[in-house]
């Protein structure tokens, strides 16, 4: 992967003209796990492996493990909680955040 | 060769934008501007024209259309009025936020109620902060020469932006006047093919453009603006003068009419300019020191260059015709205040409202105009600065 090669806080005259992005797919580059306010948990007891989450998941944040269960990608997981409330059986539990 | 030609003036537009050799035009027709846009459609399906004449169903889909035609690198026009720049407010901001080079004329018209299809300024002014670069022309050979220098200042690497020509909806569109044409090599000599920046949009390098802008972002953005504005005066001047230079006709941002010894001047834009400098004449005949400041250039405004010019003048009379209903007078008036507050010599600023809707400014209207701006050196004043001018009472 290229790169991220622009100043995250550039003054007016470091900004490319009209702020544009003279690089692709620089998105990933932008973690936007730190929106989040509340952080999904998998119960990987309960978790009956049905994909569920993965499915929902607005941001594609659910990522499938080797052992065929699923976890969390919190770089980009934004804390909607979508895939809790999905979850047939309730494996998945919102923990609030809180700053260490 | 150039050739002394009669042509409607919309269709001089039409000519310049064809001689401009223009790659796209999106446009969708509309009263008093539909006679730009059936010439250009006509060049194009007679061959005349090269060019992808997009027929839309809005005017918002035509800027929409043009946005995304010159952020590939293409030269693009467009012509509106009224009603469809109303409609089209929201894509004027994103063209010029954007940074992407259009040209488009603008049949100055009234904006709704009443439907009122004539011209006045009030279009126009409604997105006066748009962001583009605002010209008022008067007649034919100016919208002629004014279309062809704005693809040269809008596409200058050093300004990157729109570029709106002004002219009154029927009192200048519908004319029929003498010009002086430019032939197809002349203008290329002027106006080569435009350069396509780097970062144009391509698929071999994908760039992209209006992304979301967190609150860190947006004040240096239009900080950015504000500067491409302000620096693209240079740019007017030099390619005026370039233009001036190799066809004779030399323009500035103001246009003085018997200013030398004159007290009192009007100050206006646009088509009633004419009827100005016959109002000027019959009072310079009566002894009367007189004159007339055409104003060509309203955005970037021209802030220094006025002050300079008005620097022996006691009394300036605006006339605009638009205004801001519960605000402070018209849009040229609370303009030129603005630009006089902080200075120590400054003249009396009066201003009226006139010519709304379609309504003629007569001469002896302009000469009352006159006679009511010079009583408030004797300190008789008008409540609030300004009046409108032909209203019945």
């Amino acid at each position: 992967m290229e790169k991220f090669k622009l100043n995250p806080k550039p003054t007016w005259k470091e900004l490319p003209i009209a702020s544009m992005i003279p690089q692709p797919a620089t998105s990933r580059f932008y973690k936007t796990g730190d929106w989040r306010s509340f952080r999904p948990v998998v119960d990987k007891e309960k978790c009956t492996r049905c994909g569920l989450c993965w499915v929902y998941c607005p941001d594609g944040a659910i990522r499938i493990v080797e052992d065929g269960s699923y976890d969390v990608d919190l770089d980009y997981c934004k804390g909607c909680g979508i895939c809790a409330e999905e979850c047939p059986v309730k494996a998945i539990s919102m923990v609030e955040e809180v700053e260490e | 060769m150039a050739k002394r030609i009669a042509i409607e003036c919309s269709h001089a537009i039409s000519l310049a934008a064809k001689l401009a050799n223009v790659d796209v035009v999106a446009a969708y027709p509309i009263t008093p501007q539909t006679h730009i846009v059936e010439k250009l459609s006509e060049y194009v399906a007679d061959g005349e024209l090269d060019a992808e004449y997009i027929n839309v169903e809005s005017e918002h889909s035509a800027m929409s259309a043009c946005i995304g035609a010159s952020a590939v690198g293409a030269r693009v026009f467009t012509a509106t009025a009224g009603q469809g720049l109303a409609l089209m407010h929201e894509m004027l901001f994103i063209a010029a936020g954007n940074r992407l080079p259009i040209v488009m004329a603008v049949a100055n018209r009234s904006l709704s109620p009443n439907l009122n299809i004539w011209g006045d300024q009030s279009d126009m002014m409604a997105s006066k902060d748009c962001g583009w670069i605002q010209i008022y022309a008067e007649n034919a050979q100016e919208v002629f020469d004014f279309t062809l220098q704005a693809f040269k200042i809008a596409e200058d690497e050093r300004v990157m932006l729109p570029v709106a020509i002004n002219f009154d909806g029927f009192y200048v569109t519908h004319v029929i006047e003498p010009i002086i044409a430019l032939d197809q090599e002349e203008v290329k000599k002027f106006l080569p093919p435009r350069k396509i920046p780097s970062y144009a949009l391509h698929p071999d390098h994908p760039t992209t453009w209006g992304p979301i802008g967190l609150p860190d972002v947006q004040t240096e953005l239009k900080r950015q603006l504000e500067e491409a504005l302000r620096n693209s005066k240079t740019v007017i001047k030099e390619v005026w003068k370039e233009f001036g230079d190799m066809f004779g006709r030399y323009y500035d941002f103001f246009e003085p009419y018997r200013l030398e010894d004159a007290e009192i001047a009007i100050l206006m834009m646009g088509g009633h300019c004419g009827t100005a400098r016959i109002a000027v004449d019959r009072l310079r005949e009566k002894g009367e020191k007189v004159g007339l400041i055409k104003l060509r250039l309203f955005r970037p405004f021209p802030d220094e260059e006025l002050i300079k010019l008005t620097k022996n003048l006691k009394v300036l009379a605006i006339v605009d015709k638009a205004f801001s209903p519960g605000g402070l007078g018209g849009p040229v008036f609370t303009e030129v205040k603005a630009l006089f507050y902080n200075q120590k010599i400054k003249p009396e600023i009066v201003g009226f409202i006139a010519g709304l809707g379609g309504r003629d400014i007569r001469v002896d209207e302009f000469m009352v105009a006159v006679e009511r701006a010079k009583k408030a050196l004797m300190g008789e004043k008008i409540d609030k600065g300004f009046m409108f001018l032909q209203v019945r009472e």
